[in-house]
């Protein structure tokens, strides 16, 4: 064995320390540079057995409630050296408590086990689509709300969360449609608007976000603005979160009207809804964007009339340049909503316009998202946003595209939508100004947002209409001035 | 209350700029730590997620797991409590042959042949064993479990632990103490000569006592006393074996025999500070055999390993196993052995983390974290996130030093794809070379290939129920 040098062997009683503890002082110390065998412990038979495997045996009879320090070293030095430590290491006494570690909660599970209070629970998702059902379903499970901002998720996995949530009685909002109001919280992209008696289902976003915008500008306040997901009206959802939505909202004390704002849903679907609606005793108003509905802006108008509320004069700014003749429209666009709705109204002007969304499959865009003629661009459509920012995050995309536009050399008139509020970029002007200036083309844009929120909606118009862009509160105004320029340069 | 009547707190998992945006509103807002899972395929995860059998399958696996109990009724040889042929070795772990056995296996294996006489010499035993003149079937597969090698013999007597609320039965072989003993590989004639002094009079001494008893020891309290006395059941089961001790005595001290056999029995087991392991491994087992089979249930049901590989079953996929190359453990090393003299993972004992004890109950047994060097602090976290990885609390099992909080208990295989952590396991250290004994103890954790495999095949089920 390992003891040609010199060799230290105690005994010592009145001294006991638990077995790791002595195993650990073994090992440290057996680790100093010349110590070559190391064996601090308890003198049990065992252990006076192992000392005696490795040379160290004490002379004499040992007991167990003995502490047998061995220690084996290359030279005088390094064994008094090793002494030294194991008496130190005896000596020392770990800290009784350290700082509490903190372990991360790494589910949403774990997450709302940890909450302590009584009152609702809510889990707001974004983790990609492919994850976001796991984290959801731990939510329904522990009677939790729900808020998929994720991009990406299955339709299969949103139709079987929100039959989850039906039956455990909480609600799935989103996704693919990451903006909501609850109790006056705004949740993913949503503005500051102040609290009133409409209550908003949305499977829209943006339109969402447009509605209720107008009204705050109305002075109308939101009870609550539900995002039921860009999906919830299709054929495959069957409007599950749509028709839970309406329910809850009927039975809220601070909700007299309901809004009920989408993009074009399936005929069935909101058929359905329609009877759902017909049954609650809360009035709903829909603003189902379709050919032959009014538009967003229009059905915001109506409501206000139901309310008796006087419609105003929707914030404009600034004044742009005339177009040019032959120009076309080239609409870019953060929210598909407004990019719809602006189709939606400019189709029976200028006839077919051609889009990543089109109102026709015929008119759909290639994949570099550039044709000549009449254009609109859902920026923020899944396919565009896989691996990136949302485009209200992040204007690179749009930025792209409008310097293809203007050194295409094509004649045009820009219609682009701005969107204010909590998780949208917080100074959008900034990158837009310059671009716009750069264009050198006729800009209007549609500004959605509230003075109170985070942007400030007048210093981000002053700013875009200071780079000659006409700015309106109303896509739908914005979308009509757009159209006036080209009429005027025909 | 509905989600509309105040405003409610907010759990945000994803894009940390929402929950900025929740808490520059004043919101309630408490942050999940998400990352994607390591290995697990996103289908699989929401195959499961989404199973609707799920939920009530692991609510009725817990709730079994919670009402077993463990009485212990009586001491027998294996031969006649397991019908145990001739010629057969039960052994830890899922299935394995002498070719891919390990060292300490190997070591125990020859032991056991030389201790029933099928060989009379080392040699002979490994002759005999590779010729496949013995049969090697797991003890998992006979009500059973055997700490470290797990090998038990024909002649070896064991411990009978019965369910008094199931009715399950649940054995184990006698602890042999510590050091060069038969469970971590070693076969010398000391070792030999205490197996037959154990199977001649300890074994009979305790059947005596046992079947004496007015009212059969109740196992499962003791175990729960434990983790109010500094043990967590698994590497520590210092109070657990005096307990045992002390219930014992009165029936050892009146069985008829020699009065130097009854000495020698109470100075066995106390000098043996691990004796109650063999009572608190099968009082586990109970708890986890009564979960059975339950289509569409995530719990983990056994963990075990026979020093190669690593296996677990599910309660969804009833008997099959999952296995991945066993860990080597990581912790403090007896006299001047090293890592180097480490075998790989080894022991049916991981049944006490299954059950929710050991290294789940780290935090109950602060000593045991410092085999790696940690703190209390250590111990503490490392409870708290085996409560990330389970599906329940056993109110049964509590943690002094966490408010008396139960036990994290019920591992669940979509919770460990989902986190990311592995189970935490408190083990012995076995040498690597046949015939070594201990070298150590330490922690470890099990392979996340088996848990991979396990969560596919639950998976698989899962769709084809849906």
């Amino acid at each position: 064995m390992t003891t040609t040098g010199v060799r230290h062997v105690s005994l010592r009683s009145g001294v006991y320390a638990d077995s790791v503890r002595l195993m650990q002082v073994s090992r440290d110390v057996g680790a100093r540079d010349g110590v070559t065998a190391v064996l601090v412990a308890m003198a049990t038979p065992l252990n006076l057995e192992l000392a005696a495997g490795m040379g160290l045996a004490p002379d004499g009879g040992a007991s167990p409630d003995q502490l047998l320090v061995a220690v084996a070293a290359a030279d005088d030095g390094a064994l008094a050296g090793a002494v030294a430590a194991v008496d130190a290491a005896l000596a020392a006494r770990e800290r009784a408590t350290g700082p509490a570690q903190t372990v991360p909660l790494r589910t949403v599970g774990a997450g709302l086990d940890a909450l302590d209070g009584d009152g609702p629970a809510l889990a707001v998702i974004s983790v990609p689509g492919p994850y976001a059902v796991a984290e959801a379903t731990d939510a329904i499970a522990a009677g939790a709300s729900v808020l998929v901002f994720s991009d990406g998720v299955p339709v299969e996995h949103e139709v079987a969360l929100k039959r989850a949530a039906h039956d455990a009685g909480v609600l799935v909002m989103g996704p693919d449609c990451g903006t909501a109001i609850v109790s006056g919280l705004a949740l993913g992209f949503a503005n500051v608007v102040r609290r009133g008696p409409v209550g908003i289902v949305a499977a829209s976003g943006t339109g969402a976000q447009q509605v209720s915008c107008l009204l705050d500008a109305a002075g109308v306040g939101v009870s609550h603005l539900i995002g039921v997901g860009g999906r919830d009206l299709s054929e495959a959802v069957g409007g599950l979160a749509t028709l839970d939505a309406l329910v809850l909202l009927d039975a809220d004390p601070a909700t007299e009207r309901v809004l009920l704002v989408s993009k074009p849903p399936a005929p069935s679907v909101a058929a359905r809804v329609a009877e759902a609606a017909g049954r609650l005793s809360v009035p709903v108003r829909s603003a189902a964007l379709s050919p032959d509905s009014p538009d967003l802006t229009a059905a915001v108008e109506a409501l206000l009339a139901d309310l008796g509320v006087a419609v105003p004069e929707w914030p404009s700014r600034g004044a742009t340049r005339p177009a040019a003749r032959g120009a076309v429209l080239k609409g870019l666009y953060a929210g598909g909503t407004l990019a719809d709705e602006a189709m939606l109204l400019a189709a029976p002007r200028l006839g077919d316009i051609r889009s990543n969304t089109p109102l026709r499959p015929e008119l759909h865009l290639g994949t570099d998202l550039s044709a000549p003629g009449h254009l609109v661009v859902d920026l923020g459509d899944d396919a565009l946003t896989v691996g990136r920012p949302h485009p209200m995050i992040d204007p690179t995309l749009r930025l792209e595209a409008l310097t293809r536009i203007a050194t295409s050399g094509e004649p045009a008139v820009l219609l682009l939508d701005v969107v204010l509020g909590h998780g949208a970029d917080p100074d959008p002007a900034a990158t837009l100004v310059p671009a716009i200036e750069a264009a050198g083309l006729p800009a209007v844009v549609a500004l959605v947002g509230t003075e109170a929120d985070p942007q400030g909606w007048s210093r981000q118009a002053d700013a875009l209409a200071a780079a000659g862009a006409a700015v309106h509160a109303s896509n739908a105004r914005a979308t009509r001035h757009a159209l006036d320029l080209l009429g005027a340069a025909r | 209350m509905t989600l509309l009547d105040s405003p409610p707190a907010v759990v945000a998992a994803g894009v940390d700029v929402f929950s900025a945006a929740l808490r520059a509103q004043g919101a309630d807002v408490h942050d999940v730590d998400w990352r994607p899972p390591p290995s697990a395929d996103p289908a699989d995860l929401a195959a499961l997620a989404l199973d609707r059998r799920r939920a009530a399958a692991n609510r009725t696996a817990v709730e079994r797991v919670m009402a077993a109990g463990s009485h212990l009724v009586d001491v027998r040889p294996a031969r006649d409590v397991l019908g145990l042929p001739d010629r057969t070795l039960l052994h830890a772990g899922p299935p394995i042959g002498w070719a891919d056995a390990s060292g300490p296996l190997r070591g125990a294996l020859v032991g056991a042949c030389l201790f029933e006489g099928w060989a009379s010499t080392a040699e002979e035993a490994e002759r005999l064993l590779a010729s496949g003149g013995v049969a090697l079937d797991p003890c998992h597969h006979h009500s059973a479990v055997g700490p470290m090698a797990g090998v038990t013999s024909p002649s070896m007597w064991l411990w009978c632990l019965q369910d008094p609320v199931g009715g399950g039965r649940a054995h184990c072989n006698l602890n042999e103490g510590l050091g060069k003993v038969l469970r971590m590989g070693a076969f010398g004639e000391e070792v030999l000569d205490r197996l037959r002094w154990m199977r001649d009079v300890l074994g009979p001494v305790l059947q005596a006592a046992v079947r004496s008893m007015p009212e059969p020891l109740d196992v499962r309290a003791v175990l729960a006393q434990m983790l109010q006395m500094g043990d967590e059941g698994h590497n520590r089961n210092r109070a657990g074996s005096l307990m045992t001790l002390r219930e014992l005595s009165p029936a050892v001290v009146a069985v008829d025999a020699p009065s130097s056999d009854v000495a020698a029995v109470l100075r066995f087991i106390g000098g043996n500070e691990h004796f109650f392991l063999n009572l608190g491994m099968p009082t586990a087992k109970l708890a986890m055999d009564a979960v059975g089979h339950v289509p569409g249930s995530t719990m983990v049901t056994v963990m075990s390993r026979n020093g190669t590989e690593f296996g677990i079953r599910t309660a969804g996929t009833g008997d099959r196993w999952f296995t991945g190359p066993a860990n080597t453990p990581v912790g403090l090393y007896l006299g001047d052995f090293g890592p180097d003299d480490a075998n790989p993972d080894i022991g049916d004992s991981a049944i006490m983390e299954t059950y929710g004890v050991g290294g789940f109950c780290m935090a109950a047994a602060p000593a045991i974290v410092r085999f790696v060097g940690g703190s209390v602090p250590d111990a503490l976290a490392t409870t708290e996130r085996m409560y990330q990885l389970t599906l329940a609390e056993n109110p049964a099992m509590q943690v002094p030093v966490l408010g008396f909080r139960g036990a994290p208990t019920g591992i669940d295989v979509l919770a460990v794809a989902r986190t990311g952590w592995l189970p935490q396991i408190n083990t012995g250290m076995a040498g690597r070379v046949a015939g070594t004994g201990q070298v150590g103890a330490g922690l470890v954790q099990p392979p996340r290939e088996c848990f991979d495999a396990a969560l596919a095949a639950l998976a698989r089920e899962a769709r084809a129920a849906a």
